[in-house]
């Protein structure tokens, strides 16, 4: 993964209704890219359609380029689901599967294509794939417990290592922190800042320090009124976003007066 | 998406195109030709013979082969993964077509033969006399004692249910309530017979005469079963309503009872309605408790008190019974007009009826 | 919602409380609320009446045939045919046992593909009136499914049997000359499975295959808006999870809506068995009537159900021991449903706190 993602004139529709407006964005691969904005903005939507996950919601559809690689991911003859074989996704909520144990979970990705994996290389993936996490651990002496049994924090950490155990090239992260306490936070947050030299990964996220903090890039979405569509306002690096930014909507954003 | 698991992630280096792996799909036109295709090569193994049997072999037939070939087909062109995914759609779509003939089936052969004997004589006549030179059978007998057992079984139950859903659901009943809502679940499992049983066993001991027969008999035995399906449903749809109605109501100052009948009720009214016309389109095809209650007769009986009733699922059984199809199908179609035009009056009051807003 | 007038009138009725101290919301009580109180509860106590008779008067008026002896009940009971009550009990029984269980087999994998074709493959827009489609099925009263069942369905079954036969019958045979033990369990124990009678087809199609067919397509229903309804359940996140990771449709229903909705699904059949255990018409229709005890299931006039044989019977059965023998068998068929149920109930109990979902 070299070329990082390359958005081109992008519209997101939701049948009718126009969601996000003509984004145009380059996100640098091996880094993290944050993107902020008030509720409603389309971030999240943004996000989805990087992973064509917005497809699931019916009349869902998007007009421009979305390239990851060089490859255009909304080409015709491409398979939404091969698309999020290489692009994984991480949910506000942790979402482990109930009926799994944490073992199962962490290779659900990959048994998917890989049906019948020896036991040695599919304990050697799990362990991989929970160490990457910070999960290992903690972990490790109870694989076949349920993965619902853990807490919240390290429920996350296990979709996380359930997403990189496929090794995509890109982890999107949709609020993932937002259903946890602090200090599972900050775990999530040091663990973003290992994977980064592997992954790209791009954060939707509601706190501002929380940006500040792990991203390299940020970018600024907002809507000019209810029913309007999102748009990106300003896409630079953090610290400019944070300290010196060049729209007033985006001072005003990151300054609490807004949002 | 490439087979191994462990792949050195290479650094730096640009990637193969790793969307391009060979997943194709196949057009949307295949599934309709390989459709045509089977239906031919099953044409031709049977030879275009006629027949129940050569028209049963063959869709079977021309059944596997799309399956078979589509899976073929899939496997190869589509990969496994979409090939399973698209047998799976094929095998769910194919069991709700599958669902669908049936019923289809059915009603199209009660509309058409039902239609074959219907006349105003049909609704009119008994089945008095039926054996004899230019007689016209018909099942009125059977419809007035539907309708009659059917309106007694729904005077008992209706008020019955409600009321004892009111209690469930509004009133703090303790233990009682338990004992209740436990009863009412034994209730909704009885088997239609066994609650026949019941009145049959029940009826003529109080009475003091073993030979008792009669349509409020039948009624006895429908009310146990009808009962729990109103307390049921009602106890629903006062649960439906919010909470923070009743408590405006109080806060006012209103009564229970008054609070209970002129907002919850008023509220839960359209669907309390539709469920109780639900529950008695349910109990009108009751045949089993009547056939061993009301019995059966080939005349007009209006005395709910005296003496067996014709009804109508009996009339459909007993003319099946004796090898008299038409007249069996008469009876049917009736039935399953009544029920159905039951079940879309249940529909549209509560359609047209629900609160506005909710 | 209640417009502001209809409150306004309702104040106007408001009734002084005297004593009425127990906080600001609770409910102002009155003469009349006495009353409508008394008679709410006096439903409820009808129901337990109701049901206390139910119960009084089947057990009672059936011991007699319990505890009489053999000879009585031969002498006494005609239809009998020489057995004991329990060896009659037994055998219908068997037959009620036997066709429910076909019919619950052909059934449920049907009502899992059609809930899951409802709930997952058709567009949102269908999926109201498909359900209410199959909810139709539901509503056909079992009298007319039994007149069609013989009168359509029979004549387009028997190829399909005849056909079975023919294949299997020459292979059933092989195992039971060839496979040792076979031959001799056939020989003597008439209720041994394994023989060519379990394949075999003698026109016309009365038999228990056919009417646990007829049953299965009767059952269907319930099954299915059960299963249906578990299936919409399903958590989003779940579902969502999956197609992050790269499913197709069906992988995600495999890794996630079946396995969540297990316990459901087991519910839902059970109920169905309840039903198709409890199911007299369809069967009294179908089935050439037999008391025998074994696996014929495409052969006439072998097998009867609890439910049939008390429909057949008491029309002509006399007051006393056979009319008491008879509601014994009711007796026995109403505690076998309630078993049934009670089980399908505690399932779904535990699946709805495991789920997390409000039952």
């Amino acid at each position: 993964m070299s070329q990082g993602i390359d958005v081109t004139n992008e519209s997101i529709y939701y049948g009718q209704h126009k969601a996000v407006e003509n984004v145009n964005v380059h996100i640098n691969p091996r880094s993290v890219t944050a993107l902020i904005g008030p509720s409603g903005c389309g971030k999240s939507t943004f996000l989805r359609s990087l992973n064509r996950m917005h497809e699931v919601i019916a009349g869902a559809y998007v007009e421009g380029e979305v390239r990851i690689d060089g490859e255009d991911i909304y080409a015709p003859g491409i398979d939404p689901v091969d698309v999020r074989g290489h692009v994984g996704m991480v949910f506000q909520r942790p979402n482990p599967f109930p009926t799994m144990s944490i073992a199962d979970n962490v290779l659900a990705g990959i048994r998917l294509n890989n049906k019948k994996m020896k036991k040695s290389e599919a304990d050697e993936v799990v362990e991989r794939s929970l160490r990457g996490a910070n999960l290992w651990e903690e972990v490790k002496d109870r694989l076949d417990r349920p993965g619902s049994s853990l807490s919240g924090g390290q429920q996350q950490r296990l979709c996380i290592a359930r997403a990189t155990a496929v090794q995509p090239d890109v982890l999107l992260m949709d609020e993932p922190c937002s259903a946890l306490d602090p200090i599972s936070t900050l775990a999530i947050e040091d663990l973003m800042t290992e994977l980064k030299s592997t992954y790209t990964i791009v954060i939707v996220t509601h706190n501002m320090q929380q940006a500040a903090r792990v991203s390299q890039m940020t970018g600024f979405f907002n809507i000019d009124g209810a029913g309007q569509p999102g748009h990106l306002v300003e896409f630079a690096d953090t610290e400019t976003i944070f300290s010196n930014p060049s729209e007033k909507a985006t001072e005003d954003y990151v300054s609490g007066r807004f949002g | 998406m490439s087979e191994s698991v462990v792949v050195e992630k290479e650094v730096d280096s640009p990637g193969p195109n790793i969307f391009r792996t060979g997943v194709r799909h196949l057009p949307r036109w295949a599934p309709w030709a390989v459709g045509a295709a089977s239906a031919l090569a099953s044409l031709g193994i049977f030879r275009g013979s006629a027949g129940t049997s050569n028209i049963v072999g063959m869709t079977s037939v021309a059944l596997l082969i799309y399956v078979a070939a589509m899976m073929i087909l899939s496997r190869n062109y589509e990969g496994r993964r979409n090939s399973t995914d698209r047998l799976a759609t094929t095998l769910i779509g194919g069991s709700f077509l599958l669902a669908v003939v049936p019923l289809l089936s059915l009603l199209y052969t009660v509309l058409v033969s039902g239609f074959d004997v219907m006349s105003l004589s049909f609704l009119n006549h008994t089945t008095e006399g039926m054996t004899l030179e230019g007689a016209i059978p018909g099942a009125g007998h059977a419809i007035v004692g539907t309708l009659e057992v059917t309106f007694s079984t729904a005077l008992i139950a209706i008020p019955l249910g409600i009321f004892t859903a009111i209690y469930l659901v509004e009133y703090n009943g303790g233990w009682l309530a338990k004992v209740i809502t436990f009863l009412v679940d034994i209730m909704t499992g009885i088997p239609s017979i066994v609650a026949g049983l019941f009145a049959a066993a029940m009826l003529p001991v109080l009475l003091g005469n073993p030979g008792y027969r009669s349509g409020f008999m039948g009624a006895v035995a429908l009310v146990v079963l009808m009962t729990p399906l109103v307390v049921r449903n009602t106890e629903e749809m006062l649960r439906l309503v919010s909470n923070e109605l009743r408590e405006a109501a109080y806060a006012l100052g209103v009564t229970k009872s008054r609070t209970i009948v002129k907002v919850v009720l008023r509220t839960a009214l359209p669907g309390i309605v539709s469920g109780c016309v639900i529950a008695t389109a349910r109990i009108i095809g009751e045949s089993a408790p009547l056939l061993i209650t009301a019995g059966s007769t080939d005349y007009y009986n209006f005395s709910l008190f005296n003496d067996r009733v014709m009804t109508l699922p009996v009339f459909v059984y007993n003319q099946y019974v004796a090898g008299n199809f038409p007249l069996a199908w008469g009876g049917a179609l009736v039935l399953v007009l009544l029920v159905l035009i039951l079940n879309l009056i249940a529909k549209l009051i509560a359609h047209w009826f629900a609160p506005k807003g909710q | 919602m209640d417009s502001p007038e209809k409150t306004e009138g309702v104040l106007e009725q408001k009734k002084q409380a005297p004593g009425d101290t127990k906080g600001p919301r609770k409910a102002v009580r009155g003469r009349g609320d006495a009353a409508f109180a008394g008679v709410a509860k006096g439903a409820g106590i009808i129901i337990i009446v109701l049901l206390g008779a139910v119960t009084f008067f089947l057990v009672s008026q059936s011991y007699p045939a319990f505890i009489a002896s053999n000879e009585t009940i031969q002498s006494e009971v005609g239809f009998t045919r020489g057995m004991s009550f329990w060896q009659f009990a037994g055998a219908a029984l068997f037959g009620t046992v036997l066709s429910a269980l076909i019919a619950l087999c052909v059934a449920t994998p049907f009502a899992i593909g059609i809930a899951l074709f409802i709930s997952h493959y058709a567009p949102r827009r269908f999926a109201g009136a498909l359900g209410y489609v199959i909810d139709l099925l539901a509503a056909i009263p079992s009298v007319v499914f039994g007149l069609w069942g013989m009168h359509t369905l029979e004549p387009v079954i028997r190829p399909i049997f005849a056909w079975i036969s023919d294949v299997l019958t020459p292979v059933m045979e092989w195992w039971v000359t060839s496979v040792p033990g076979m031959g001799y369990m056939a020989d003597h124990f008439e209720w041994w499975p394994l023989t060519p009678d379990l394949v075999h087809f003698v026109p016309p199609a009365r038999n228990i295959l056919m009417g646990g067919l007829v049953l299965a397509i009767m059952i269907l229903p319930i099954i299915t808006s059960l299963c249906r309804e578990v299936f919409l359940q399903t958590p989003k996140l779940q579902e969502e999870a999956a197609l992050g990771l790269g499913a197709t449709r069906w992988e995600m229903i495999r890794m996630t809506v079946l396995p969540i909705g297990r316990s459901g699904i087991v519910s839902a059949a059970m109920l169905g068995l309840g039903r198709a255990l409890g199911e007299t018409m369809a069967l009294l229709m179908v089935l050439s009537a037999g008391l025998s005890v074994n696996f014929s299931l495409m052969s006439p006039g072998q097998h009867s159900t609890i439910a049939s044989q008390i429909a057949l019977n008491w029309p002509e059965a006399q007051a006393g021991l056979e009319r008491q023998f008879l509601i014994g068998l009711g007796l026995l068929l109403f505690i076998l449903t309630f078993v049934v149920n009670f089980a399908a109930r505690r399932v779904m109990a535990r699946y709805s706190e495991f789920s997390g979902a409000n039952a």
